[in-house]
């Protein structure tokens, strides 16, 4: 498949064209989970532990039961025979360990946050009262905090196991290649990094309603979900629900950033309760409890050694991860660490490779998707690596940079992890950036205030990005195994009036596929996006999908809405040609029309094809009626975005506060449908990857207590913290689709955090520091400076 | 989250609010902008089983010229205090730290009095009452009477006013003209302060410390080598000298003893070359 | 206890508990649910709306606190179709992706050029320190304000 041009002149594509979703949530119109209001319903509150890990004593649900407006109250215990565990759909291993995962804990809590009991109320409040009122008893056991502790199994987590380590997975196609390499070295670099569990806070908190209909046996289940179509088959088998019973419908959703690309205890237990009781049954989550009860994200300890030669060109990446799973097995848990497995070579022209990780459970929320998954963390490591070798070698970052990229000429490209890029031009985007930051004059205002002492020195940090995206081929998940599929479906009819209908199976929450998906539509069919109609998220309109995460639905499911169009489009063009009594041949399709070369006059609108698909008077022989036809896209291979991010800091050194003073981003995500929502995605996602370089983290304390469990204690930066952005793009199509687009949802984060972390350590060079944690925060800043002054003294 | 029950009484006057809080006994609470208590009560940090609701009060929410001084009713919500112009002419340090309070919708509903009177160590107005040498104008069952804002803060969230007390005005020595800084530092701006301190140059030097100890606090030891003729850098020096400060997740105690060294010499510079 | 307001122009009273929450007063009571609700501690700002013309986190004040106040949320700002200038400029600079903030981030907005009618990019920064978005970046947002302001209608109305 080739790709197509970029596009250009009076296309739909590629124009900034303002969204047709805003008007609803501007207005307050949207509808998200919590603002669906249905008589009836009864408001459910869960009992959460507060230990990390206890077996559970008495559970005294009778104060609860007593208070007014208060309907019922469970246990685990009580709904044991309602439910299946919850569903790990990642395997990754045949001797994966994965300890049973109760919606409701039953014998043993082993996280804070960990569901005991639920109490279903008239009222949000009563239920929330009731809630309080419900006493447990914990008998505590040991709890297992830090990730490295917990792989020693000095305390075993869950006894049925026998250990905490969930899997090993090795990826060293050579090894005799890695360690002579290392052996043959001039220079080598050996770190250690630590990726921070980080709180995905979506603004939206997750919610849930299940509406039943009791006497037919169907149930409508609204929830703030990225998927639900996923969700629909799980809930049917762990709820034991016959599928053709459910359907699962995500209304406005609030952004998910992976965090609602899951299938959760509540989801389940409101379902399970709504059969029960029979009954409409409602959970909206609250912050502070959601900084527990969703999936948290990074995780990771990182062990990175590389070798290279005498000009620093590397020549091998070797890499020991210890991954924390948390407690339990959520959805995609254990496959997060090998979504980055590939990508520790980074944009790097590597021969050797070799990459293990060894996943462990600890006492704490499980860890899931998040924003890049696996991604940011490989590219963390590698970015910083790469600094930490052209301080060894006593390059620039920049030159360092380019002595090593895969050059343009080389793709597609077979990395030595196996991986096959499909393109890039990785010193194109490095180029661009560095000439849009100013890089020269910033080394010299950096010199000048190195020469003059100041307290606030400056700081330049480089990162060049890349990703594979656009999960995925089904055979590529399957070989690793991962349960699902990977493509993606549409539908696209033109309507008797002309209309366009679009059935997606993504699921958009932010990203705007309503307004993307018409342009694309719009653009093939030579018609006003005004004219297209995108319907998605609810499983009875789009009953096959694979939702919305891994900045997979551009690449496949637009690329699904786009080859259908091309379907459609050839349909038409029979009834048109049987219409207009030519051959196929001799029409062409110009705005929305089909015209016979050379006879102007004759010509079909589409409207008119369409009302006589419709109609079915007059088709040829054979043909159904209806102008309509659907694809299910399987892509050939993952997309390969790339780019190059440049920070500048200002670290005060006396204090130690870092002040993000520009950020400069070139990006490269192929041909873009609509550069307004990709600068946005940029945007969001810059600031994701900054926060995590500089404000968030999830504390826990030695008891496993989440100490940074409000939004007054995780600090998801405000516009008074960031600046605004210096954005470009350069474009490099993708060969593997169609429309030779990429996926642009996470890259900003993925670039983003090695950029402003090199920049504090550039800046802090002079006076010895040689790394940072994250988040940078300004006393760690401070201690960095201190103790690389003391160990110099 | 969502407070516990409790009654709601709305006093329609001081004398009122002094009747409803007498009544009330030890679990009632005066709730003016809300912003200090309705937190703790949605996390059930705080149960009152009465709010006494003063937030009415509008002869409460003045700022006056007093000749020597100013006089600012309890009620007098942030967003008033920094716009007001006798405040910003005689006090500036009081308007401006008034405009870092929280944020502007925290400005728009929380008061003075209310700042004060919860006496949060994070909170950085009691600070800048402690540089300007404010005065804290009480009304109980036994009358009214002043307290200096030195002798104000007692302890965690403690102060010196009594069960069914009422602090009604702020009364602040006008410090036209003289040189003042306020340095606030913390991660996000919305945040409280990791370390705070005000200082004012009125004749002598007053200096508010944020967040070193359990309550509001004055640099003593500061102000004392000061009057001592220790140049700023030196007297900064003992920012911290016989303090306890907090640790929490944004700073050790060791840390936060550093920044206080750094912001003294900070403000006193300030305070000295810059606003006045 | 009866509450009196106005709410986006129309008058009404209603009885509730003490501890109604403002936000849950305009939510579940006057069935208002474009006011969102992001946290439980005063940090996000989602559920801000103007009480007497000022912006307020309406999860932080007692629905008993507003009795005999002037409320506008987001379903009070456009004028029947036409869009206040403030959402306006949100939608031409793309300043909203999944819009759960938004009609916090908007009615904050609209409040900060009632005080600052022409601000520097700074001060629409700082103005809106107390509205998280998770989605933005803010980028868009801050183009936003700056470019509402510029609107004859935006600073005033």
């Amino acid at each position: 498949m080739t790709a197509v041009e970029a596009p250009t002149g009076d296309r739909v594509v590629g124009t900034r064209l303002r969204r047709r979703e805003d008007p609803a949530l501007l207005t307050g119109e949207a509808r998200y989970v919590a603002d669906l209001q249905v008589p009836g319903t009864l408001h459910a509150a869960f009992v959460r532990s507060t230990a990390a890990h206890a077996r559970i004593g008495r559970i005294d649900l009778a104060p609860a039961t007593a208070m007014p407006g208060v309907v019922a109250a469970f246990t685990g215990a009580d709904l044991q025979g309602e439910w299946a565990a919850l569903p790990c759909a990642w395997p990754v291993t045949a001797d994966m360990k994965n300890p049973a995962h109760l919606p409701l804990a039953v014998g043993t809590v082993n996280y804070v946050g960990d569901a005991v009991a639920v109490v279903l109320a008239t009222s949000e409040y009563a239920a929330r009262d009731a809630a309080d009122a419900v006493v447990v008893e914990y008998d505590p056991l040991p709890a297992v905090v830090d990730v490295e502790d917990a792989a020693s199994d000095r305390v075993v987590i869950h006894e049925e196991l026998g250990t905490n380590v969930s899997y090993t997975w090795e990826l060293t196609p050579d090894p005799a290649a890695v360690d002579a390499a290392f052996a043959g070295a001039a220079h080598t670099v050996s770190e250690r990094y630590i990726q921070q569990r980080l709180i995905p806070s979506a603004m939206e908190p997750r919610g849930v309603l299940v509406v039943p209909q009791p006497f037919g046996g169907d149930f409508t289940v609204y929830s703030a979900t990225q998927i639900p179509h996923i969700l629909k088959v799980m809930l049917a088998l762990t709820a034991g629900i016959d599928e053709t019973r459910l359907r699962v419908v995500a209304p406005a959703v609030g952004g998910g950033f992976g965090s609602k690309l899951n299938v959760y205890a509540e989801e389940v237990a409101a379902l399970v309760l709504a059969r029960k009781l029979r009954a409409p049954i409602r959970w909206i989550e609250e912050r502070t409890e959601g900084a527990q009860a969703t999936i948290q994200g990074r995780g990771q300890v990182q062990y990175i050694d590389l070798a290279a030669d005498a000009d620093g060109r590397v020549t091998a990446v070797r890499v020991r991860l210890v991954a924390d799973m948390g407690a339990y097995l959520q959805l995609v848990t254990p496959g997060i660490p090998l979504l980055g497995a590939f990508l520790y070579s980074g944009v790097y022209d590597v021969p050797a490779y070799s990459f293990r990780c060894t996943s462990v459970f600890t006492n704490k929320t499980p860890t899931d998707a998040y924003r890049g998954a696996g991604r940011p963390e490989a590219t963390y490591a590698i970015e910083r690596a790469m600094d930490a070798l052209a301080a060894e070698v006593g390059v620039d970052p920049a030159e360092i940079r380019r002595r090593n990229f895969i050059a343009p000429e080389a793709f597609p490209y077979s990395s030595a992890s196996g991986l096959v890029y499909d393109s890039g031009n990785f010193r194109g985007a490095l180029d661009k950036c560095v000439d849009m930051a100013g890089y020269e004059q910033l080394r010299a205002e950096q010199a000048r205030r190195r020469a003059e002492g100041a307290k606030v020195q400056l700081g330049i940090g480089v990162s060049s990005y890349f990703e594979m995206c656009g999960l995925a081929p089904s055979r590529v998940l399957a070989s690793l195994n991962y349960s699902a599929g990977g493509w993606e479906a549409a539908t696209v009819r033109v309507l008797p009036t002309g209309k366009v209908q679009v059935v997606t199976g993504t699921a958009p929450h932010g990203q705007g596929h309503e307004t993307s998906w018409a342009m694309i539509v719009a653009d093939r069919l030579g018609l006003s996006p005004d004219d297209v109609d995108v319907l998605h998220s609810d499983t009875a309109i789009a009953p096959y999908g694979m939702d919305t995460y891994g900045s997979r639905s551009l690449a496949v499911g637009g690329t699904a809405v786009y080859l259908a169009t091309e379907k459609v489009l050839d349909k038409a063009r029979s009834i048109a040609a049987h219409q207009l009594e030519v051959a196929e041949e001799d029409l062409e399709y110009a705005r929305g029309a089909f015209n016979v070369r050379g006879t102007p006059d004759k010509s079909v609108p589409l409207a008119g094809v369409a009302f006589e698909a419709f109609t079915a008077h007059n088709l040829p022989d054979g043909m159904e009626p209806n102008l309509e036809a659907s694809t299910h896209w399987d892509p050939p291979n993952f997309t390969f975005p790339f780019g190059t991010h440049i920070a500048v800091v200002e670290v005060d050194t006396e204090t130690g506060a870092v002040k993000l003073a520009r950020y400069v981003a070139v990006d490269d995500c192929g041909n873009q449908i609509n550069p307004l929502i990709v600068e946005g995605q940029v945007h969001g996602g810059i600031v994701q990857g900054v926060a995590q370089a500089l404000w968030e983290d999830a504390v826990y304390d030695a008891d496993g207590n989440l100490l940074s469990a409000s939004l007054m204690d995780y600090l998801v930066p405000s516009a008074a913290e960031v600046p605004s952005f210096e954005t470009g793009s350069t474009v490099t199509p993708s060969p593997t689709n169609p429309m030779g687009v990429k996926g642009i949802g996470e890259a900003g984060t993925i670039g983003s955090a090695p950029a402003v972390v090199n920049a504090i350590v550039d800046a802090l060079s002079p006076y010895g520091v040689h790394d940072i944690t994250m988040p940078a925060t300004p006393e760690r800043v401070w201690k960095a400076i201190e103790h690389a002054q003391e160990a110099r003294a | 989250m969502i407070p516990a029950p409790f009654e709601y009484q709305r006093a329609g006057s001081v004398d009122d609010a002094l009747r409803l809080l007498g009544e009330g006994g030890e679990d009632a609470k005066l709730l003016a902008g809300g912003h200090s208590l309705l937190p703790l009560m949605k996390l059930r940090l705080a149960a009152p089983t009465l709010l006494v609701d003063i937030g009415r009060l509008r002869d409460l929410s003045y700022v006056r010229d007093g000749g020597d001084s100013l006089a600012v009713g309890a009620l007098t919500r942030h967003r008033d205090v920094e716009t007001d112009p006798l405040v910003r002419e005689h006090a500036p340090i009081l308007a401006h730290v008034a405009g870092q309070v929280g944020d502007p919708q925290v400005r728009h509903r929380g008061t003075i009095g209310g700042s004060i009177a919860h006496g949060d160590p994070a909170s950085d107005l009691p600070a800048a009452a402690l540089a300007l040498g404010a005065s804290f104008k009480a009304v109980g069952p036994g009358g009214e009477r002043s307290i200096p804002a030195a002798d104000f803060f007692q302890g965690f969230l403690e102060t010196a006013l009594q069960p069914g007390e009422i602090l009604t005005e702020i009364v602040v020595p006008k410090a036209t003209g003289a040189g003042w800084s306020f340095q606030k530092f913390n991660r996000r701006a919305q945040d409280w302060a990791i370390v705070g301190v005000a200082a004012v140059r009125n004749g002598s030097t007053g200096i508010g410390l944020v967040n070193m100890g359990s309550t509001p606090l004055r640099a003593q030891a500061v102000e004392e080598a000061l009057a001592g003729g220790a140049s700023a850098e030196e007297a900064a020096a003992h920012a911290a000298d016989g303090l306890e400060p907090p640790a929490d997740l944004n700073a050790s105690p060791e840390y936060r003893a550093h920044l206080a060294r750094v912001l003294v010499r900070r403000a006193l510079e300030e305070a000295a070359t810059g606003h006045s | 206890m009866d509450v009196s307001m106005t709410v986006n122009g129309s008058p009404r009273t209603d009885s509730i508990e003490p501890r109604l929450l403002l936000v849950h007063y305009l939510r579940e009571v006057a069935g208002l649910t474009g006011t969102n609700i992001g946290c439980d501690t005063s940090s996000c700002g989602a559920c801000t709306v103007l009480v007497d013309g000022e912006s307020v986190k309406s999860c932080t004040m007692l629905a008993a606190q507003a009795d005999g106040a002037d409320i506008t949320t987001i379903e009070g700002l456009a004028d029947g179709e036409r869009l206040h200038p403030m959402q306006e400029a949100f939608r031409e600079h793309h300043g909203l992706q999944c819009g759960y903030c938004t009609p916090g981030m908007v009615m904050a907005a609209v409040s900060l050029l009632k005080e600052i009618p022409d601000p520097t990019e700074a001060q629409v920064r700082e103005g809106l320190e107390g509205n998280l978005c998770r989605c933005t970046g803010y980028h868009n947002i801050v183009q936003a304000v700056l470019a509402a302001a510029k609107t004859p209608t935006g600073a005033v109305s």
